[in-house]
């Protein structure tokens, strides 16, 4: 009979994996968990955080500026595609990331339809993760308030 | 005690108060994104470096005592602020990390002896070329890892001894 800390060990463990087998999260990801110890043992949570509100701060500069109808600055576009791009290599956002590689194509050709179009897919897909993410981290807690450790997941 | 090797990094710790006096390097990170100066501000901690990090290259001009008013600040004088690293992005708005590259290395002082970095998300031969031919000391992929940093700290201490 499993105990309630190995069904939630074993839920983590699956649903990790699912995040990188579907695409969401790349070894990068597995890169900030290193980096995580006793002395900052909420590291993760909060890079992960800074980058959400980096994400809604950068879509909404993209929004503004796509908004200018017949006057849109692309280069203004391009360099905030440049900046979620860089950050979301760095945390191991995945898919984010591929979709800005598309999303900096469409500015630099100047494709206003491409543009808004990108947008709309970036600001889903971080929404997504965002949600994702919490719910993994909500496994974590569950996990240590049942007086279990957090398995490391092999990917 | 440095023989020159790398220092496992299971088994540093990252204690605010243990002073590892002048084997402990003071890094200056410059990078305009706030999660990759969080992430390697974070890397070279866990590495036993002591960090300053700066937004662009303006300010880290400035915290070198480089600003444009020319500022001697007296506490440069005092070893604790010396700088043994710069790492710094590539693409920053206003001053490029290879602009301030150039800047440092023009230096008459202490500054001109201290190894610049160039750190990029992209891959482009003819930029890292171009800055390892004006004296960067590596040039570093971005995303950066724990190894990278690992590599770096060989490399600098390979250069020391």
């Amino acid at each position: 009979m499993d105990t309630l800390v190995a069904q939630l060990q074993r839920q983590f463990r699956d649903y990790t994996i699912s995040l990188y087998h579907q695409g969401f999260l790349d070894d990068q990801f597995t890169e900030l968990k290193k980096l995580q110890d006793e002395c900052s043992p909420d590291f993760v949570a909060e890079v992960v955080s800074l980058f959400f509100e980096d994400c809604e701060k950068l879509i909404g500069n993209m929004a503004r500026a796509l908004d200018q109808t017949g006057n849109v600055d692309f280069n203004l576009v391009g360099s905030s595609v440049h900046q979620l791009k860089g950050s979301s290599s760095s945390v191991g956002a995945k898919r984010v990331k591929g979709l800005c590689i598309t999303f900096k194509e469409c500015c630099d050709s100047q494709n206003f339809e491409g543009c808004v179009r990108c947008l709309q897919q970036v600001d889903i897909e971080y929404k997504s993760l965002k949600a994702k993410l919490q719910d993994l981290f909500n496994l974590e807690q569950q996990i240590v308030q049942a007086g279990g450790r957090i398995p490391q997941v092999d990917i | 005690m440095n023989s020159g090797s790398c220092s496992s990094l299971m088994d540093v710790g990252y204690d605010h108060h243990h002073h590892h006096g002048h084997e402990e390097l003071h890094v200056l990170a410059v990078d305009d994104n706030l999660i990759d100066r969080k992430l390697v501000e974070k890397l070279l901690k866990i590495s036993s470096c002591k960090v300053t990090t700066a937004e662009n290259a303006i300010r880290a001009l400035e915290y070198l005592g480089l600003g444009d008013q020319n500022q001697h600040i007296d506490t440069l004088a005092n070893n604790d602020l010396k700088v043994n690293l710069i790492i710094t992005d590539y693409c920053m708005p206003g001053m490029t990390g290879f602009e301030l590259l150039k800047k440092v290395k023009q230096e008459s002082s202490y500054l001109k002896e201290v190894p610049v970095v160039i750190m990029s998300s992209e891959n482009i031969p003819t930029r890292i070329n171009k800055c390892l031919a004006s004296g960067a000391q590596m040039f570093m992929q971005k995303p950066l890892k724990l190894s990278d940093v690992e590599k770096l700290k060989c490399h600098l201490m390979n250069c020391r001894s």
